[in-house]
């Protein structure tokens, strides 16, 4: 929270004036008949999206010519709250004049483009840029009536986050090349869930297919595999570079230099050295070892015999080794 | 004409209380604990409060009534306390609560079942009313508390506080009810109920924002939330928030001197306001009416989407309320609407309008009006009405889209 949330923004100050104007008088709110239609003719498709048990409805009407698909004219009757009543009719108002063809590319990021009153702000607040979504929907829909498809056909890409449209692909990629660890980076990064917060996870107020937390999951563990596999390859390769190795392939390397070039040299001393942890820090890689027998308090395992160890783990593995007594 | 008919939310805070409070500002501004006069020269007025407090919902000399900053601390003192005393350093390990309490109350539970507490949240019948059989049921040795509002706020019906408290009783379990819709609103006779706490707010009843109280029966022991200066016998620490425990006072006493002749003067208003609007076809109306408190209508109107309808009622001047998803920050549909389980339409068209004893006879005349003129509209643009049908495989069978 800062200054600007202890009051919290007024949800209908945030409507532009072209909503509110729409709100209150819709200019292609009404119906299309189909004995009229067919008078002129025309065809007629009426297509609904959503319910009233929802919370919000959606009935789109095209007339549309056929000799070349052009939608002549449009109308919508909707149950909802002011912003699903401005989008439907600024939907409809870019419906007319379009072929079906050229309509259905209409997204709900151009119906919310067009209720802005000035092309930097958001005509709704956040958790009303859904709304439009409905407008998308069901011009898909009645497309797909028309030219006898599935709606689902006009989606070449699966959308995770219908506010921002952005899509499965988009989110993956962006995860991997960012290194993105949590949600909050990913809508920093691409607005998805920055909106109606349906697809951040279950329980929100839509049920959807894909979820933001999963997706990020998914793609983590997919990024982890990766990076063991890219590792293990290097390994069978005989070029491994010690810096990327797993954990478990550090401890083998780091075993397999000591048992070569150091541990009989302390064995013959009645001592011996065994590796605790390993952990990245800041560009180096820490090896914790613990001296046993004689090498316990002796003199110079803090300084020669130490000296040596790291000495001979830097030539060996990588110049960024440092070692470290417990 | 502007009509403000969301007293539920809140109210005016009515002049002759604002008028109590004045001289507590400027002039007799003394701390009333310091030992000069200008600390004890508030200490009249203060006992007068206290008293005009007791006798507005009778309480006993005995028991303790607290003064607060709001009806949200004294919920939350209640809960955390018990919590506190009973489970943390007790052997009890659950409360009791309902469904359809306000979020003060709801908040806390679940942030004290983050703390491993077991709370069961009863459900409510179609009334929104919460039976005392359920309550009964769901106590267990290892209860340490009941928690259940005694009227709602969404629907104003009132649960059966009388025959809860005997239950609790007898089955030795503290009770505690949220009482903010009913101080003010209805009789409250805390020598005739037997319960352990109760809540309540000055501002619903026309005082001002900013002052609530816990009554505390019998004195009995409960850890206090602030701590500090020992003020008011150490229950609750703090400067004693002089011109507003003045202001609940008076509030108070305004609100509950002839009760009954001030509940049946709203309830007429209410009563006609409801029955010219059921008038209108696909309306219906929660709860039964005997049942509820006598300021409170809400009302479904099939095929008009609750904020719509405030939005339209708001330009014709009028303030109301909806438990609408569309409404509400988070777009979650209500969760009374949805206890009280009788449509998921509810959750989306209900419409609630709470009266005061300022509402006039005019601005019911007025509501009637226009609410019938927004509903007008908005069904003459809602797809619930339309008659065209959808070409054959546009229609939609069901809601799969939202929950």
């Amino acid at each position: 929270m800062a200054k600007a949330d202890i009051l919290g923004e007024s949800l209908w100050d945030a409507y532009s004036n072209k909503v509110t104007t729409l709100m209150n008088n819709p200019q292609h709110q009404g119906e299309l008949f189909q004995g009229e239609v067919e008078k002129r003719g025309n065809k007629l498709i009426v297509a609904d999206f959503g319910a009233e048990s929802c919370g919000d409805a959606v009935r789109l009407y095209w007339e549309i010519d056929p000799a070349n698909d052009m939608i002549v004219n449009s109308k919508f009757k909707s149950f909802g709250c002011g912003t699903a009543i401005a989008s439907s009719d600024v939907m409809t108002e870019l419906c007319i004049g379009k072929t079906v063809q050229e309509a259905v590319k209409i997204t709900n990021i151009d119906v919310e483009l067009a209720l802005r009153d000035t092309p930097d702000v958001p005509a709704v607040p956040p958790q009303k840029m859904h709304c439009s979504v409905m407008a998308y929907d069901v011009i898909k829909k009645a497309a797909g009536l028309y030219m006898g498809v599935d709606a689902e056909s006009f989606e070449t890409e699966i959308i995770v986050c219908e506010c921002a449209r952005v899509s499965l692909g988009t989110l993956r990629e962006v995860i991997k090349l960012n290194d993105l660890k949590s949600v909050e980076q990913i809508t920093d990064y691409t607005k998805a869930g920055g909106f109606c917060k349906s697809c951040i996870k279950p329980g929100g107020h839509e049920a959807r297919e894909w979820y933001l937390v999963d997706i990020l999951a998914d793609t983590r563990k997919e990024m982890d595999e990766e990076k063991m596999k890219a590792a293990a390859d290097a390994s069978a390769a005989g070029g491994a570079n010690f810096e990327t190795m797993t954990l478990v392939q550090q401890i083998k390397a780091v075993d397999a230099v000591i048992d070569e070039s150091v541990r009989q040299f302390l064995i013959m001393d009645g001592g011996n050295v065994e590796i605790i942890d390993i952990k990245s820090n800041d560009g180096y890689v820490d090896i914790y070892i613990r001296y046993l027998g004689a090498c316990d308090g002796c003199a110079s395992s803090a300084t020669g015999t130490l000296y040596a160890i790291e000495s001979t783990l830097k030539e060996k593995l990588s110049k960024n080794i440092r070692v470290l007594p417990i | 004409m502007q009509v403000y008919l969301d007293n539920n939310a809140t109210t005016m805070c009515d002049p002759q209380v604002v008028e109590a409070m004045l001289p507590f500002f400027s002039e007799l501004y003394g701390n009333p604990n310091s030992l000069h006069k200008f600390g004890t020269a508030s200490h009249p007025a203060l006992k007068k409060a206290i008293d005009q407090v007791y006798s507005a919902i009778n309480a006993s000399d005995k028991d303790d009534i607290v003064f607060t900053s709001c009806a949200t601390e004294s919920n939350n003192w209640v809960l955390k306390s018990v919590w506190i005393d009973k489970i943390l350093n007790g052997d009890k390990n659950h409360i009791v609560t309902t469904e359809v309490e306000h979020p003060s109350i709801l908040s806390t539970c679940k942030f004290l079942e983050e703390q491993g507490v077991k709370v069961t949240y009863l459900p409510v019948n179609d009334q929104g009313v919460v039976q005392a059989h359920t309550v009964k049921s769901f106590i267990t040795e290892k209860t340490a508390l009941v928690s259940v509002m005694w009227a709602s706020n969404e629907t104003g019906m009132i649960n059966p506080i009388d025959e809860i408290g005997e239950i609790c009783k007898e089955k030795g379990v503290l009770f505690h009810s949220d009482a903010v819709q009913a101080v003010g609103k209805i009789p409250v006779d805390l020598q005739a109920t037997h319960i352990d706490f109760i809540s309540f707010s000055a501002h619903k009843f026309h005082g001002p924002k900013g002052v609530g109280a816990l009554y505390i029966k019998d004195s009995q022991p409960l850890t206090p939330l602030l701590h500090g200066g020992e003020h008011m016998g150490g229950r609750r620490s703090g400067t004693l928030n002089v011109p507003y425990i003045v202001g609940i006072g008076k509030a108070m006493e305004l609100a509950t001197t002839n009760i009954e002749a001030t509940m049946a003067s709203i309830r007429a208003k209410r009563d006609r306001l409801e029955d010219a609007l059921v008038e209108l076809s696909d309306t219906f109306v929660v709860g039964d009416r005997e049942n509820r408190t006598p300021n409170t209508i809400l009302i479904s109107i099939r095929g008009v989407e609750g904020e719509g309808m405030l939005w339209d009622l708001n330009n014709g001047q009028i303030g109301a309320s909806t438990g609408s998803a569309c409404a509400s920050a988070d777009l979650e549909a209500n969760t009374v609407m949805l206890a009280i389980g009788a449509d998921n339409e509810l959750a989306h068209t209900g419409i609630r309008l709470s009266l005061s004893r300022f509402t006039t006879d005019e601005e019911v005349d007025y509501t009637i009006e226009r609410f019938k003129s927004a509903v007008a509209r908005l069904r003459a643009i809602s797809s619930s009405f339309a008659l065209q049908k959808p070409t054959v495989g546009g229609e939609v069978l069901e809601c799969d889209l939202h929950h």
